[in-house]
């Protein structure tokens, strides 16, 4: 691929009518692309690509949203960048590089399971936030305990350094008194608490990646909106880049600056979250977006999108989404290959044969 | 003169406590939590009625103890059968209940956990019809294909263990055991939360479908705001365990009075990256073991006053149709 460093949709190259998209942005405003990632699963039934070529290029110092539906790939894409599928799967392709602000780059992809670089990077250049803030804190040490722990492995520093680290970290993330709280174990802290937590343990490096896997999925609603709060504030305090995976549309809505949208291991459509959120171009988006009750609409019939999501070992040929999709066309949509992603414009990409029939729909 | 239609259900005054036992040996009773206090609400049938919450305002208590899954501390539930006759739901006897069951049926949330996994699907929908006695033999199959049609799924499935079907459609599974009974209430506890977007659409529309053909009447229990918009006429808040306001729907979300609901509505998240939310929300959810004097909600209301931190608030109505527990409702 030539001129690969440009392209913010490297997939889409020569695949659309129109030209490839003109980068406006410098690719050292790349702090991740991922391109043409493969994800696999040995199961017995046979190989399940989880994953199926995923590129997308996330901005320094922006909150990217990875949306989908359970089983679409989103949390494997995520676990994929850190490393941290385990057997029975594996990286079967593809690249996810890395730009440090120092300029370096790497291919975490490529790292060595096993080598000191991918330990250094992961818990410190990149970190992440897990869904359960109960399962993803150890209820056997306490809370200082744990958010040392990633001090004490990245930083060098003594233990009463880290600890004082810590301490400011947990009252940045709203802890109130947290030179009490420190020394307490995650059961005595609320949800809202522990997911703050969990929160300060991926800061506490200050890294420049941070994954959020359903961050605010287990919280309630006020607690939802604290954290939410806090993470917004943490971004643009910190200048983190934020990947946030989420299959609520409102969190994306209020926190994401960009969006990709999953389908069956595959991102269906990507771009800005207006333009997505108001026009959006692929028939599985609109659908999406049309299924939500919203808070703005009276009481009538929800349009829902027909059918189940298929299994990963009976993907339809053709576009994996036409049995579902109202624009699909006999002859076209169900045969050959997926439709390759094709550029709106220089930000918006669609994997859509027929995204010009879409196009408007929303409104 | 037409009579006014009655209410299917009164509530008056329904309380649900439990005790906390100290640790060790002599387990004394140190303490209560309320989870559901002092509840009352009228159901009219055919109506759907929305209970709303965050996690542990005694939602899900409210409906077990209605439905006498759980025992009442105390309190009244006024059921009308359908000859016409009342009866306190909360007073009678496990076996003189047993009758009235197939008339009030609840809907679960984990769609993975209710369905027994050593069942056939068959055998989950016919069951309250075997423990009921209502039908057997040829008569059995065919209301249990009926019912299954009905929920949009296929007579063939009958033979399937619920593993081999997707979240929805075990939902589904559990709606047509539920309503098999052709029971007059049900009670959903969070039945479309576990479910993703699109195939949520569809069990809500499946349930506002089978509510007009078969006139049913729900108390719809569930933490998203939007889908109980969607689907209740009516709705009820409640904090730590009260009712804190009561309304039509529509009214509560174009005019929320009580101060824990106009929260609690600024906290959803929109798709809409235009529509704002508010992210500054103080302090967090009261704990039902430990609750203040007076108002539960004073310690994060920002219109608080002395009489709220002493004496808690009655459920009143403040304006026609509309009732708050606040001393100062934003009217």
């Amino acid at each position: 691929m030539k001129n690969e460093n440009d392209n913010l949709y490297p997939h889409s190259e020569g695949s659309s009518s129109r030209p490839p998209p003109s980068s406006r942005v410098p690719p050292q405003d790349h702090v991740l692309d991922v391109r043409d990632l493969k994800v696999e699963f040995k199961t017995e039934e046979g190989i399940l690509r989880a994953v199926d070529g995923v590129s997308f290029a996330m901005r320094r110092g922006r909150i990217m949203a990875l949306v989908g539906e359970s089983g679409c790939g989103k949390s494997v894409t995520s676990y994929s960048i850190l490393r941290l599928i385990q057997q029975p799967g594996r990286i079967a392709g593809g690249q996810i590089l890395f730009r440090s602000k120092d300029g370096s780059s790497v291919d975490i992809a490529a790292l060595d399971e096993k080598s000191e670089q991918l330990f250094h990077l992961r818990g410190g250049k990149l970190s992440m936030i897990f869904q359960e803030p109960m399962t993803a804190l150890s209820p056997v040490h306490t809370v200082g305990n744990q958010v040392c722990e990633a001090i004490l492995l990245h930083q060098k520093m003594t233990k009463q350094e880290a600890r004082a680290k810590a301490i400011a970290m947990l009252g940045k993330v709203g802890i109130p008194a947290p030179e009490r709280r420190i020394d307490q174990y995650p059961f005595e802290l609320s949800g809202g608490m522990r997911q703050r937590v969990v929160i300060a343990m991926a800061l506490v490096c200050n890294p420049e990646v941070l994954i959020a896997d359903e961050p605010t999925t287990a919280l309630d609603v006020t607690i939802q909106a604290q954290v939410m709060g806090l993470i917004k504030d943490l971004q643009q305090e910190l200048g983190t880049s934020t990947l946030l995976i989420t299959h609520d549309l409102g969190v994306v809505g209020q926190l994401a600056d960009d969006i990709a949208v999953m389908y069956l291991g595959r991102i269906v459509e990507q771009g800005p979250v207006r333009e997505i959120m108001k026009n959006p171009r692929h028939p599985y988006t609109l659908g999406l977006l049309k299924s939500l009750p919203s808070l703005a609409m009276n009481k009538a019939r929800l349009p829902s999108i027909d059918g189940t999501v298929p299994s990963l070992n009976a993907i339809p040929p053709g576009c994996p989404f036409h049995p579902r999709c109202p624009y699909a066309k006999e002859g076209l949509c169900n045969v050959g290959a997926p439709p390759p992603v094709e550029s709106i414009n220089d930000r918006h990409a669609v994997a859509c044969l027929r995204w010009r029939e879409v196009e408007g729909a929303a409104k | 003169m037409i009579a006014a239609p009655e209410p299917l259900l009164k509530v008056r005054g329904l309380c649900k406590h439990f005790p906390v036992m100290s640790k060790g040996i002599r387990r004394r009773q140190i303490g209560v939590v309320k989870a559901c206090d002092e509840i009352n609400f009228d159901l009219m049938p055919g109506e759907t009625l929305g209970l709303v919450g965050e996690s542990g305002c005694g939602k899900t208590t409210t409906g077990r103890t209605i439905l006498r899954a759980l025992a009442p501390t105390a309190g009244e539930v006024l059921f009308k059968l359908p000859n016409g006759n009342s009866v306190d739901l909360a007073t009678l006897s496990e076996a003189q209940l047993r009758p009235l069951r197939p008339h009030m049926q609840m809907v679960f949330q984990d769609p993975y956990a209710s369905l027994n996994p050593r069942m056939t699907v068959r055998d989950i929908v016919a069951e309250p019809l075997v423990i009921h006695k209502m039908a057997k033999g040829s008569e059995l199959d065919d209301r249990v294909s009926d019912m299954l049609k009905r929920v949009g799924l296929k007579p063939e499935h009958r033979t399937r263990y619920p593993h081999a079907f997707s979240g929805g459609q075990r939902q589904r599974v559990g709606i047509a055991r539920a309503l098999i009974m052709r029971p007059k209430l049900v009670v959903c506890d969070e039945a479309v939360s576990a479910l993703d977007v699109s195939v949520q659409a569809q069990v809500i529309n499946l349930l506002q479908d089978l509510q007009q053909e078969l006139g049913l009447t729900y108390i719809f229990i569930a933490h998203d705001l939007s889908v109980v918009k969607h689907i209740c006429d009516r709705i009820a808040v409640m904090y730590a365990g009260r009712i804190v306001e009561l309304a039509q729907t529509q009214a509560l979300f174009d005019k929320p009075v009580h101060h824990y609901t106009k929260m609690l509505l600024s906290a959803v998240p929109n798709p809409d990256p235009d529509v704002p939310m508010n992210m500054e929300i103080r302090g967090e959810v009261a704990d039902p073991g430990n609750l203040p004097p007076g108002c539960a909600f004073s310690p994060r209301c920002a219109a608080c006053t002395d009489a709220c931190r002493k004496i808690v608030p009655q459920l009143e109505e403040k304006s026609p149709a509309r009732f708050a527990a606040c001393y100062h409702p934003d009217l």
